[in-house]
Order: C-alpha cells, then structure tokens, then sequence
C-alpha cells in the first residue's frame, strides 16, 4: 500500500479515542457498534488523533464526531463530502473519514457522492445504512426496497432503492466495501483497510435501526436461511465465497474489466444472505496527485503550507507574470 | 480640424467571429499609443451565431464608462451594420464590406462618411504571401478592421504593430507577420479613400505618453484573479457561471502561483469544499454569480455558525432566475446582505470598480480571517467584463492578517508525542469579550475540537442550553460590532467630491459599478452645465456604516440615488438602516450598463423636473 501516514510509536488505546459526550441514540442502535469500530480502527492504525478529521452530514448519525477523540466537523444534511474534499485538498496530511446515513449520503448527498468517486482523494467514507430516516421518525431512505413497509411508513415505499455498491462502481470509488454495524471484527478490519487504501474509499455499513425498522433488526441479521437444502448465517464473506475484489495489476484493462464485471454482479445478486467484504479495490492517481503535476509548487507543499509572507506579515507573492498579458 | 479628446469606437459581428479579439486588439492600440480606453463588452447567452458588439472610448484624460454615441462604426458582416447604424453621430464614419452590406439600406445618418474596404482582397494578398487559404484567414478581418478605424483617427500604425506584438506572444508570435501585412493593407485602403481627410473625429495627440509597463487594461474578474494570488488564496472552488467563470479560467492558466482551482459538480459543493478548506487555516473562496450565490446560502450558515473564514465572489448579472445570463445587474444587494436562514455575522463588500476590486478582494481575506466570518463580495457583469485603462496597480506593502491564531506547543516532539498533552480539547469557541475566539486549526496538537452546524459549547459539541446559546450568539453577533470600528472608514463608504463644492445642489447616492459612470458623468455636469454636485459611494453592505452615511444624506439638499435594478435596492437599505427614505432615483433594468449620455440627461431631468424615477434604457 502506498498509504504512509506519519504514525503514532506507542500504540492508541480504542477509549483513548472515546469524547466525554454522551451519545443520545437510542438503545440498540447501530450507530454505537459503527462508532466504536471507527474509534478502534483509528486507534489500531495507531493514527494521530490531531491529524485526524471526522467529518459528518446530518441525522443520528451526524453526531459520530463528537463522540470521537479527533478533530471534528458535523457539517450540513448531505454535504460531508464536499466539506471533507476541501479540507483534504487543503491539508493532505489529514487523515480524513467522512461518515453519515444513507439519507445523508444517497440522498441528499447524492451528487456529492457521485463526483468524490471521480476525483478520487484518499480519504473514506462510512455510510451508517439503515434504510430509514431515523431523526424524522422512520421515512423511507433510498436504500429502502421497493414495496417494503416498515413499521413507521403508513404504506409500503412507491420508490425503488438505489445500489450503493453498483454506484460507488460506476462513479470510481477504488475501494467499495460492505459490512455490519454489529460485525465488530469485520468492520474494524474493513475501515482499516479503507483507510489505509490510498483513494477514494466507500464501507457501505448494514445497521439496524431498533425505532423504525423492524424489517432488517439485529435479529434478522442474526438468521439462519436455507442455501440449497442446507441452513446457513445470513451474514456471509465474501473471501469465503472465493470472491477476491482486488485488482492486482492496476494497468490491465482486461482485469479491471474483470472484477468490474464481477464487483457489479455481485452488488445486484439477489439472494437470502447478505454478501460483506471488500467488492472491488484498485489503484488509481488521486486527484491531488494529478494537481501536483499540472501545479508543480504542490509537490513542495500542501496548499496550507504554501508561504505567502514574509515575517512583518507583507505579502510576498510577485504579479508580473500574472499580470504581463495586460501590462501596457 | 479640431482634434478631439473622446471618440466612441464601435465593432461587432456574430459571436465566435473575433469581435472580443478585434476589441481587444484595438483597445490595446490605442493604449499603446498613449491615450485611456474603457471597453464594454456585450454578448447574448449563446456559444456561435448570435450578435454580440463591443464599444471602446478612447480619451486623453482617463474614462470609467461608455457612452452612446458611437463616432466610429466598424464592420466586416451585415448584421452590424444593420443593428447598429443608427447609432452613429451626424459626422461619424462607417467601415464595411462592400460585398455584404449596401449602405443605402442601413439607417446611416445622411452626412455620415461611407468607406468601404474590400476585405476579400486583403486576404488574397495576405494568402499569397503566407500561404494559407483566405478561408483559414478569415479571422484576420478583424485586424483590418481595427487597421483601418485607427488610421482613420489618425492614431500612429507603430501602435497596432506593437499590439499584435504584445497580444501574440510565444508559439503565436508567428501570426505577427501576416496580421501586420493585412493591417497595412486595411491602412492604406482607407487612406486612399477620397473622404478619408474629411473625418473630423480624429484623436488629439495624447496628453503625455505614459512610460511602457506602467499601466494596465484590467477588468474585474482579473482584478480580483490577481488580488487572490496576492493574498495567498489557496483554494479557488467553483461551477461554471457566466461572468464568475472568467475569473476562474485566468486562475487556472497562472499554475506557476500554486492556486489548485478546483472545478465542482455544483455550487453547494463549491462553497462547502471551500468553508472545508478555510477549516483548516488555509485561504480558501469561490466564485459565482446569482444562481450560483443562491445555492450557496445554507453553507454561508454553517461558515457563519462555526467561524470558519471564507470568500464568496458574487458577480450579480441580470435576475431573477436564469434571467439575462450574459447582462448587467445590481439586484442581489439585499441576496448579499440578508440571504439565508438564522442570523449570523456577515461581511458584505461592493466594491465600485476594477482597481476597488483589486484591493478590496485582499482585503476581504483579512476580513474573513480576522473576524472568523463569511465575506460576500457583490461585484456584477460590468466590472468583471469591461475593460479600464489604469495606472499599474500598487501592490507593494500589502498585509496580512491572520486574525487571533492559538498557538502551538513549539517543544511538541512529532516522534514522541507527550499523549495526554496531545490530546488536550481546545475551546475552540471561548466566549471573550471581542467575540473573537482564538482558532486552532485541524493537525494541532493539543487543541482537539469540534465543530457543527447545531449551536455549540465552547469545545464545539452540541447545546440547546438557553443560556450558552446566548452566549455565543452575542459572541459571534459581536463581531459586525468590531469590524464597523475596525474597517478604515473609507473603506465604508465614500463622498467624491472632485470640486470641493461647499454646498453641493445634488448629491448622487450609489454602490458598486455605477461608480465609473457617475464620476464621469459629474464632470460633463459641472463642466458643461454647471452643477455642483458630490457622490456618496457606499462600499460596506454589512456591517452598514449607518451613522456615516445618515450624517451624509443629512446635509444634502437633493439626493439622486442610481442603480441597474428595478427596484433601488440601496434606497430600501438606506431606509432600513437610516430611517431616511430616498425619494428620486435613476434606474436601469435593460441589463445594459448607464451610459454617461444617460447619467448626465437623467440628473438634468430630475434637478429641473423633480422626476421621481427616471427610467433608463438604451442600448441594444
């Protein structure tokens, strides 16, 4: 991996990176279980917590940052991406995990979504999936199966879901993954991963909301369901099934092609279980990798860095040649 | 004859023919030549096709504005000559193909000299010598034209020659040759023309020449490109807008300066990449026009809720809605000023013209950084498309400020990290007396904090606790308190008084690009019809320099307020903010700038008549 993060010696204890607020979400809730793995894979990582930057949109799980020992920023209904890109580009140092709901982020966030995938940065992006607006009282989200009916919907959803696996592929996120708010270890090591991914990474998180859907509880998860005859756990792995999303050779249009194919089969594949795994990983040029060649000045310094006065605080930038096409 | 000292030039043509080429071309000449030029530009909102023309006034003093007399009608096409023929001065010249266009068919005025150039001919001569087809010379029309309107105003052919040198520069320095050879035979053309000595509207020698290099043909989109490389803006976010997008095109081509420019899926990415990129220390702003600016209003909340510094470009073009894309407006003063839910503290600068904007954009990253807020900038389509002829702008000695930065541990070993220390929360948000909190920045050490769009405790977490949210609200409030005693009053408002009148009959009250036109216009008023007038400039929207500007209206005897909208939007702001109403008004809504011809006859109308809106609209 190209990741190389300026790390902690001593390693971080996961409560290290617990705040003193309480969290407010109700018992049971998903949320806890993706928080604690976020806390424990940034912890395990050994990242600075100062160099760390939580970012999130709007609804439950909008307030993860504050229950997170790093920097901090709860931003508007849908637009942590965008906030994230900005801060990223600003300061490439960062470490920078953005996070939110399915609302917030297929939503809302949709078209953010869609354009982080094409520029690519290195960051991540946690999405708490839980097919209903919680802090509204339980609306349909897009994730939420057509027809399906929750408890808190008064008629079954008229609008069919979208697939975040399948569009995270087709707006060229290079790390797309799955797993489980209650799958500790699984989504712990998946965050490790898409964080130490260099390039724009999506964990698509299951997670049941114990208010408003009674569909998809912990129980559901929890099932046995028949596979040809023979009962097995609903949640499944994809490693286990033979299914290897990584690209290995990132120049080889054919393999890309492959595991494309493969990423987009699987993503739709109807079946009782639930597929959780890395879908599809590749290498890609970031955007700020692309920026450092068309600017060469960046590839001395982060945007943030770039000194623009001297030390009685006059600006030093020379405008001759911006100006030498309209100099009479 | 009797050499003048203000001549209005005129070419156009079907957009994507070369008319901004040809203008640019020709405003260069007569710079080069020693005189002040102010071009408008004027196009529809379409890519080819479309009829788009651009007037350039030359002068021997400096020139802020257009007017609509046109002394000088250039063409190459029919359309031109067709739509603006009327427009010509009794004793103007007319340039046109003689294959395209027939005169006798145009609304020429019956004295008005005719002189034809057969364009075709010049480009087979220029084909034989280079080489190339006349059809891939086609373009070059615009240099003959531009030729032949200098030489018949008697401006030196040395002039255009140094032009072309300076506009094709590099890989292009090669067209020199060939457009040099078409501009010598569009030059001898008309100066073979039996009328050619009857023009009366040739230039007066220049005052003085001023010295090569100390001068510049800005507009304010570059204006404000350049004042962003200076301040050390480092972010430059946005979503193609016309004008705003001019600006962001010029940024880009300067990579050299390290200015990423970053192009967004929409305006609500483009403020909220760039409020993420304020977040952490460096300077970050975008720019966009009214629908653009619209977007934009529920991140300038957050900005504001969460004291992040951030620059917001507003160039204001025709409303509501799509409106006139391509057209000049000053509507969205109240947009600027009260745009958006909840109330938090918000700078707002207009600036009044290119150079204003040069400085005034530097200054509003100070401001956004000093005062930890949004700044909303109101430009508009005029100042960021027409062209001003000014002395080289003095960039020397400009300063930074940062505002209140925490500091950090400078004994912090980056390898060996005290934790505990390290971890240290910060209160990012103290409530201090000047309402200003200290910032940490995201990758300090030891001043761990959070930010939210909810009202917040000092550390940044969420509170509905009455009393903390009015804590920090009278904080944050408290900011517009500061920067109205901070922000040097003449960088609030201003009172032209360019003849020192004691007691002023009028006194004209306006805001933004209307500055150039009104500073003209009150010099052919006192000048050629003695009236004794002065000029209120507002230049800060928010924090509004109330007492300042009610002292002013206060002892004025009549005021003339003027403004491209419908409904003067300064006069309500006045009203608001003063409790004085402002009863006379000069309004345009056509999306074409106030001419000086209009200014100078709309004072006179209201002055003599009492007329309580004069309402503007000339110009195609």
């Amino acid at each position: 991996m190209a990741f190389n993060p300026s790390l902690l010696k001593a390693p971080l204890k996961g409560k290290q990176l617990k705040s003193d607020v309480h969290s407010d979400w109700c018992p049971g809730c998903g949320d806890f279980g993706i928080t604690n793995s976020i806390q424990q894979a940034i912890a395990a990582l050994s990242l600075k917590p100062w160099e760390t930057f939580l970012v999130s949109g709007v609804g439950c799980s909008g307030k993860v940052p504050h229950y997170v020992h790093t920097y901090g920023m709860h931003t508007l209904h849908g637009r942590s991406l965008a906030f994230a890109t900005g801060a990223k580009l600003a300061n490439p140092k960062l470490t920078v995990i953005a996070a939110g709901g399915d609302g917030d982020g297929y939503g809302i966030g949709a078209g953010h979504f869609v354009h982080a995938g094409r520029r690519n940065l290195d960051m991540t992006y946690v999405v708490f999936n839980n097919e209903v607006y919680g802090l509204t009282k339980g609306q349909a989200s897009p994730t939420l199966k057509q027809g399906e009916q929750p408890k808190s919907l008064a008629l079954p959803n008229p609008n069919s879901s979208i697939n975040p696996i399948a569009l995270a592929l087709s707006c060229g996120y290079t790390f797309i993954a799955r797993s489980y708010a209650f799958d500790a270890k699984h989504l712990k090591a998946t965050l490790m991963k898409a964080i130490e991914h260099k390039g724009m990474a999506l964990v698509d998180v299951l997670q049941p909301c114990p208010t408003y859907n009674n569909l998809h509880t912990k129980d559901y998860f929890a099932e046995m369901v028949d596979l040809g005859g023979t009962q097995v756990p609903r949640v499944y792995y994809l490693e286990n099934d033979g299914y290897d999303g990584l690209v290995q050779d990132s120049e080889d249009i054919d393999e890309i092609n492959t595991k494309k194919a493969q990423c987009f089969e699987r993503a739709h594949r109807i079946e009782e279980r639930v597929a959780l795994g890395i879908y599809y990983q590749v290498k890609r040029p970031t955007l700020f990798d692309i920026l450092q060649k068309n600017i060469p000045l960046l590839n001395d310094y982060a945007p943030v860095d770039l000194p623009y006065y001297d030390e009685n605080m006059i600006a030093t930038t020379d405008l001759t040649e911006a100006a030498a096409s309209f100099t009479i | 004859m009797n050499p003048k000292h203000d001549l209005c030039w005129m070419i156009g043509g079907p957009q994507g023919t070369g008319v901004d080429s040809s203008a640019t071309l020709f405003a260069r000449s007569c710079a080069v030549a020693g005189y002040w030029i102010y071009g408008r530009r004027e196009y529809h909102s379409n890519i080819k096709g479309e009829h788009s023309y651009f007037q350039v006034r030359i002068n021997t003093r400096m020139v802020q504005c257009h007017i609509d007399p046109v002394h000088l009608l250039a063409t190459f096409e029919n359309s031109t000559a067709e739509l603006h023929a009327f427009e010509l001065v009794e004793d103007g010249a007319f340039i046109y193909d003689p294959k395209v266009t027939n005169p006798e068919n145009l609304e020429l005025p019956p004295n008005a000299l005719k002189f034809p150039i057969a364009f075709d001919e010049i480009l087979e001569e220029v084909s034989k010598t280079s080489g190339k087809s006349t059809t891939s010379l086609a373009i070059i029309k615009n240099t003959i034209a531009v030729s032949a309107s200098l030489a018949l105003c008697k401006i030196p052919f040395s002039a255009i020659e140094e032009a072309l040198e300076g506009i094709f520069t590099g890989k292009k320095s090669k067209l020199v040759p060939l457009n040099v050879q078409a501009a010598k035979l569009g030059a001898e053309m008309i100066e073979a023309h039996p009328d050619f000595e009857k023009y009366q509207h040739v230039m007066a020698k220049p005052l003085d020449i001023p010295e090569k290099g100390s001068r510049y043909l800005l507009n304010g989109a570059t204006a404000t490109g350049l004042a962003k490389l200076k301040a050390g803006c480092r972010q430059q976010t946005y979503y193609s807008i016309t004008p705003a997008v001019d600006e962001c095109i010029y940024l880009e081509d300067l990579s050299s300066y390290g200015l990423p420019v970053i192009q967004c899926e929409d305006e609500i990415a483009a403020v909220n990449m760039a409020i993420g990129g304020g977040t952490t220390g460096m300077r970050a702003s975008t720019s966009t026009s009214g629908p653009g600016f619209d977007l934009m209003t529920e991140g300038l909340g957050w900005a504001g809720i969460n004291e992040v510094p951030v620059v917001v470009f507003n160039y204001m073009r025709g409303g509501p809605s799509t409106g006139l894309p391509t057209r000049h407006e000053q509507t969205d003063l109240l947009a600027g000023m009260f745009s958006g839910h909840g109330e938090y503290p918000r700078i707002v600068m207009a600036p009044g013209d290119a150079v204003e904007q040069f400085y005034d954009s530097f200054e509003a990253f100070n401001y956004a950084d000093r005062y930890q807020t949004p700044v909303i900038f109101i430009s508009d389509k005029l100042l960021a498309n027409n062209t001003v002829c000014v002395p080289k702008i003095d960039d020397r000695d400009m300063k930074i400020d940062l505002g209140e930065l925490a500091g950090t541990d400078a004994t912090f070993d980056e390898d060996n990290p005290d934790l505990p220390a390290a971890l240290a929360k910060f209160p990012r948000f103290a409530v201090t007396d000047s309402g200003i909190s200290p910032r940490a920045l995201p990758g300090m050490p030891g001043h761990i904090y959070w930010m939210t769009g909810d009202e917040h405790t000092e550390f940044g977490h969420i509170t509905e606790e009455p009393e903390i949210r009015m804590a920090m609200h009278e904080k944050r409030m408290k900011k517009l308190d500061r920067a109205a005693e901070e922000i040097k009053p003449e960088n609030q408002f201003v009172v032209h008084n360019p003849y020192n009148e004691a007691d002023p009959e009028i006194t004209i009250v306006s805001w933004g690009s209307t500055k150039g036109v009104i500073l003209d216009a009150m010099k052919v008023l006192k000048e050629e019809h003695n009236l004794s007038i002065n000029f209120l400039q507002i230049r800060l929207m928010s924090p509004f320099p109330d007492a300042g500007v009610a002292a002013v209206l206060k002892k004025a005897k009549q005021c003339i307020v003027v403004e491209s909208s419908f409904g003067g939007q300064i006069t309500q702001v006045i009203a608001m903010r003063t409790g004085i109403q402002l009863t006379h008004e000069v309004l345009k809504y056509t999306g074409r700038p106030i001419s000086e011809t209009e200014l100078v006859a709309a004072v006179q109308d209201i002055k003599n008549n009492q007329t309580r809106k004069v309402v503007l609209s000339y110009g195609l």
